[in-house]
């Protein structure tokens, strides 16, 4: 069995967002504000609740993590990096050209369990692990992180009602709660509330939590499954942008690329929070 | 066929513990001895293709060979981005099973016809697409793929089926064309159950001293170009025959590979659909009269070609 290695992971998630905003300005890309939206709960997941061994990447007991909001694998390569699954200065390469770090999330990384990037399929292929890990007798977990907009893809759904049929009680959804979707805030678009109601409806085990506040993240996470017999969900209520005053709960920067001022000024405010 | 599939299966469930069988909820009273026996490699998973195919990847990642089974579009066009992105790039070890190629389901309608899904399957990277003619190449097809690892495939499952064409000892190679009628004049190529009006077509021409050579098909991808090559160089012209669209599938995929190979048959006619639904009502057979796809069509097509009177035909 993989014990994880515990780290200071407010440190963590503030590494992460600053390696976040660098890959994004040399880049020209990605979206940063669904990283910092979801950067604590990464740094919370492999500052020790993940059972990983970055020397054993595809270990047989470790945990799966499937990051199905793929469009905040900037966030996750970040996060492996620090880890030790491939060395930190392999960052820069996001987005160039003839990079293994695509965009949207590549399995080609180290770490990386799947690639996504099209919504609404990361929770159904954690649904196929944690199946086979139960069919198996296995001990290791899975943990799905989605966002929020992917909620309205059908097949999301689709896996949540498998996952309860299947008492599936090893799998466990993050969904990154920020409220704000590709071009407009959810109560526009779908609303989605009540939204604990709807995964307890289905089946759920459901917890609420600040999603930036790693005692709270922890202290769920490492309280799962639940209850027994079920799959957990973790509805972790975020700010998109988090940690930068003017890309916070802003819609713009679900896309928009820190470039002069805007970076420096961001780059600053994040140095500030050490 | 789809007993044919099942029953390979079956067989293969105990020797092979990693081989999961996923259903969409159809095969009713299909699948009941395979789910009976085998509860631990069977699952119904719901009328929920999108999910099927998500977590046929997932299981596969884990080690397991899976197999997506529903009728006509759903296990393939219903979910396709999941077959693309989940099952493909991860090249993970799932086999998608249509049951009900083509118009296979006749009177239920279009929406259960699957006329399209060659086309649409075939230029997946590292998909293989098989289509058997007949109930051994179905076996052995099935056989195939259940018995060793491989990457996505796609097995299209025809309701019909030619007779058997099978030859003493002969053993079946995947990716391999079979010559099923060895003929000189013109080439015939089939890839289905579509097969069976090929061969009546051979046997109707063969009357009027037309010595058919008949391909079965059974790989659409890997295509053996090689044996297309030499039929292109030993027979007047090529006729491909598939029940689907003539874009894309077989058809095209002989034009693409002739066409790159620098070979020109002496002439080349694709049959299939042509920019139709399937929206008649009727049988299999009955539907394959109305789109022109069936042996007395396949037969005027070859005679127009060669020059033969029609009359001379319809006698």
């Amino acid at each position: 069995m993989i014990r994880p290695t515990t780290v200071d992971s407010v440190a963590l998630a503030r590494r992460i967002r600053a390696h976040a905003l660098r890959m994004t300005n040399a880049g020209g890309g990605s979206h940063i504000g669904a990283i910092f939206s979801c950067a604590d709960i990464l740094a919370v997941l492999y500052g020790g609740i993940l059972r990983v061994d970055h020397e054993a990447p595809r270990h047989r007991d470790r945990d799966r993590f499937v990051l199905s909001k793929g469009h905040a694998g900037g966030g996750l390569y970040a996060a492996l990096a620090e880890r030790g699954f491939f060395p930190v200065d392999k960052l820069l390469t996001h987005y160039q050209n003839g990079s293994d770090l695509s965009g949207h999330v590549s399995h080609k990384l180290p770490g990386v369990e799947v690639s996504t990037g099209a919504l609404g399929h990361g929770l159904s292929i954690a649904d196929g692990i944690a199946y086979s890990g139960k069919l198996k007798g296995a001990r290791h977990r899975v943990f799905c992180l989605l966002s929020d907009g992917e909620c309205d893809e059908g097949s999301t759904w689709e896996a949540v009602l498998f996952a309860s049929q299947h008492r599936l009680s090893n799998l466990v959804a993050i969904v990154d709660y920020n409220r704000i979707q590709g071009i407009a805030p959810i109560s526009e678009v779908l609303e989605l509330e009540p939204f604990a109601d709807k995964w307890t409806s289905f089946g759920w085990a459901v917890r609420e939590v600040d999603g930036h506040d790693h005692a709270a993240l922890r202290s769920a996470l490492a309280a799962v499954p639940f209850i027994q017999g079920k799959p957990s969900c973790l509805i972790a209520r975020t700010t998109k942008g988090k940690g930068v005053s003017f890309m916070e709960n802003s819609v713009l920067w679900h896309y928009r690329v820190p470039r002069g001022e805007e970076f420096n000024a961001a780059l600053a405010e994040l140095e500030g929070q050490q | 066929m789809r007993d044919a599939f099942v029953r390979v299966l079956t067989e293969l469930a105990p020797k092979h513990p990693e081989l999961m069988l996923l259903t969409g909820d159809l095969g009713f009273g299909v699948l009941d001895n395979f789910s009976a026996q085998f509860p631990r490699q069977f699952l119904n998973v719901g009328v929920a293709e999108q999910n099927m195919s998500g977590l046929a990847a997932g299981l596969a990642l884990e080690g397991h060979s899976v197999f997506t089974y529903s009728i006509g579009n759903f296990p393939t066009l219903r979910c396709l981005e999941q077959i693309r992105n989940d099952i493909c790039y991860h090249g993970a070890n799932v086999t998608i099973v249509c049951v009900g190629g083509g118009m296979s389901y006749g009177p239920v309608g279009m929406s259960h016809h699957a006329t399209e899904d060659l086309a649409i399957l075939r230029p997946l990277p590292a998909m293989e697409v098989f289509a058997p003619g007949d109930l051994w190449e179905a076996s052995e097809a099935s056989r195939y793929l259940a018995s060793r690892p491989h990457g996505p495939a796609y097995l299209r499952l025809d309701k019909s089926a030619a007779k058997p064409t099978v030859r003493p000892g002969e053993v079946f190679r995947p990716g391999s064309i079979r010559t099923v009628r060895e003929g000189s004049d013109v080439t015939l190529a089939a890839t289905g159950g579509i097969l069976g009006e090929a061969l009546l077509a051979a046997d109707q021409l063969a009357e009027h001293g037309v010595r058919c050579r008949v391909l079965s098909v059974h790989t659409v991808k890997p295509l053996d170009t090689a044996t297309l090559s030499i039929a292109a160089a030993e027979t007047q012209g090529i006729v491909s025959i598939e029940e689907h669209a003539v874009d894309g599938g077989l058809g095209g995929a002989i034009a693409e590979a002739l066409m790159e190979a620098g070979i020109s048959p002496g002439f080349f006619v694709r049959i299939g659909l042509r920019n139709t639904f399937s929206s008649v009502v009727g049988s299999q057979a009955y539907l394959r009269t109305v789109y022109s796809l069936d042996a007395a069509s396949i037969v005027r097509t070859v005679s127009l070609k060669l020059g033969i009177a029609e009359e001379a035909i319809s006698r």
